[in-house]
């Protein structure tokens, strides 16, 4: 079975897509990590290889949480499925 | 013969190395010139030009000989000739390397010209580049080898595979006493207490948070935006990276989930404290940390790549890897191991880990890494402020 996405772990909020041609509507399956567990999603963007998927609705203003850590935050609200990049996404930091 | 042993050459001062080059080093920016011209008149010899050496001063004057005698010395390096404009700081750099007993020789270029020089210089490099290639390898073992480690050209894949199977390479050889070293101070930003944590004792970790604080209160002074496209960089986001924060982590990924640093290094500082994981503060311009690492004394280098960063470095070999099976397919010539297979779950971590020790092991006993073929050699001196 092809692998997707992959989430690092159980409390991440995004994974990471991993296949290329990711289009809006596909059924995605994602490999867990941590727990080693199989995860369905529907993409609702295209999304490229490597970049972010969001896992649940996240409000603007949400920290975004990748390998069980704030890595920044909603700078819109993102919908499960949607693609997080620099359009919705930004650092905490600088 | 173990697992992990190598073939090394072993030099005077009991360091080994996994390369025999005869350098022509420039103490500064005037020399270039005559270091190449000796470099096109002996050949197997390798001229190192850089851009500095002039009007320095204080902490970066300090730093700029130290990377010079540490290129110098480090054991990848069979013999050295230094050429500057004046004799005096080229004489300082001919003594910081002659402690290590290997051949040296300086040249000043002032009162002689270029030619002269040139003629001088290219006599001792040919007797020390027929003295180097009668040197052996002899057989050494992994807790005489030397090995750092950066990333570059990240994207989410680096996090995901590639970084992860360098720390489960420093996780391996950790206890089995090798001596190894990671760096960029700004690039561990959003991850600096899980850093922190990861010191051997609370003085190092406490040394840790102080060397980033200067670096961060440094860009602080100079930065005029959040540094949206250069931390993290263009390529990174194109690779889906969005934050630094979340760069921080694939980063950290490098050093494993259990090895802990043991000290911190300053720049081109080599380590003292014996084998371990040794942090160095760098910056993570790619090219700036390994060619300070390789002055600390590294003799080889793993470099986890995402979008495909063609690195190399002229004094120890640069092996690259990458996750991206994009990058792996249209950078072939630039990707010495694949492990994009650990995305696809075709390969576990533990089997890339193998395999990076493998590939490792047979660069060191020569096997050429895809930067040498191509004739990748970046060397660039790190400069702390503007010259007087």
């Amino acid at each position: 079975m092809t692998t997707d996405f992959i989430v690092h772990d159980k409390a991440d909020t995004v994974g990471v897509v991993v296949v290329e041609n990711v289009k809006p509507g596909q059924e995605l399956t994602g490999w867990l990590m941590e727990s080693d567990e199989t995860v369905k999603l529907s993409a609702l963007d295209a999304v490229p290889l490597g970049h972010k998927i969001a896992l649940s609705d996240i409000r603007e203003g949400d920290t975004i949480w990748k390998y069980g850590h704030d890595v920044g935050r909603a700078a819109a609200q993102i919908g499960k499925g949607r693609h997080v990049h620099t359009h919705n996404m930004k650092t905490k930091r600088w | 013969m173990a697992r992990y042993d190598f073939y090394g050459y072993r030099r005077a001062n009991g360091r080994i190395g996994t390369r025999n080059h005869v350098i022509i080093l420039p103490l500064d920016d005037l020399a270039n010139a005559a270091c190449e011209a000796v470099a096109n008149n002996i050949k197997g010899t390798l001229a190192l030009p850089h851009a500095y050496g002039r009007l320095q001063f204080g902490e970066d004057l300090e730093l700029h000989f130290r990377t010079l005698i540490g290129t110098g010395s480090n054991p990848n390096v069979a013999a050295a000739v230094v050429i500057g404009i004046e004799p005096g700081w080229t004489g300082r750099v001919v003594e910081g390397i002659a402690k290590t007993g290997k051949p040296v020789a300086g040249f000043a270029i002032e009162e002689r010209g270029d030619i002269d020089t040139i003629a001088a210089a290219s006599r001792k490099a040919r007797e020390f580049l027929q003295a180097a290639s009668e040197h052996q390898r002899q057989l050494s073992s992994l807790n005489e080898l030397w090995i750092s480690t950066k990333c570059g050209e990240s994207d989410t894949t680096s996090g995901l595979a590639s970084c992860p199977t360098v720390g489960n390479v420093i996780d391996k050889v950790d206890p089995l006493g090798a001596t190894t070293c990671f760096g960029e101070t700004s690039e561990i930003t959003g991850a600096e207490d899980v850093c922190a944590s990861r010191a051997a004792t609370k003085e190092v970790g406490d040394k840790f948070m102080r060397a980033f604080a200067a670096y961060q209160e440094m860009i602080d002074r100079h930065k005029t935006s959040d540094l949206s496209e250069s931390q993290p960089t263009k390529g990174n986001i194109a690779g889906g990276l969005t934050t630094i924060e979340e760069k921080a982590f694939g980063n950290l990924a490098k050093i494993g989930r259990k090895t802990k640093y043991i000290e911190v290094l300053k720049p081109a500082e080599s380590p003292s404290k014996g084998s371990g994981l040794y942090y160095m503060d760098t910056s993570s311009a790619a090219a700036e940390c390994v060619t300070l690492q390789a002055a600390a004394g590294f003799v080889v280098h793993l470099f986890p790549t995402g979008q495909g960063n063609v690195i190399g470095n002229p004094i120890e070999p640069v092996i690259k890897l990458t996750a991206n099976p994009k990058t792996a397919r249209t950078m072939s010539e630039h990707i010495d191991l694949d492990v994009s297979g650990i995305l696809k779950r075709e390969m576990t971590l533990d089997e890339a880990g193998d395999r990076l020790i493998d590939l490792m092991i047979r660069t060191c006993n020569g096997r050429l890494t895809c930067a040498e073929t191509l004739g990748h050699r970046e060397f660039v001196m790190t400069k702390l402020y503007p010259s007087a």
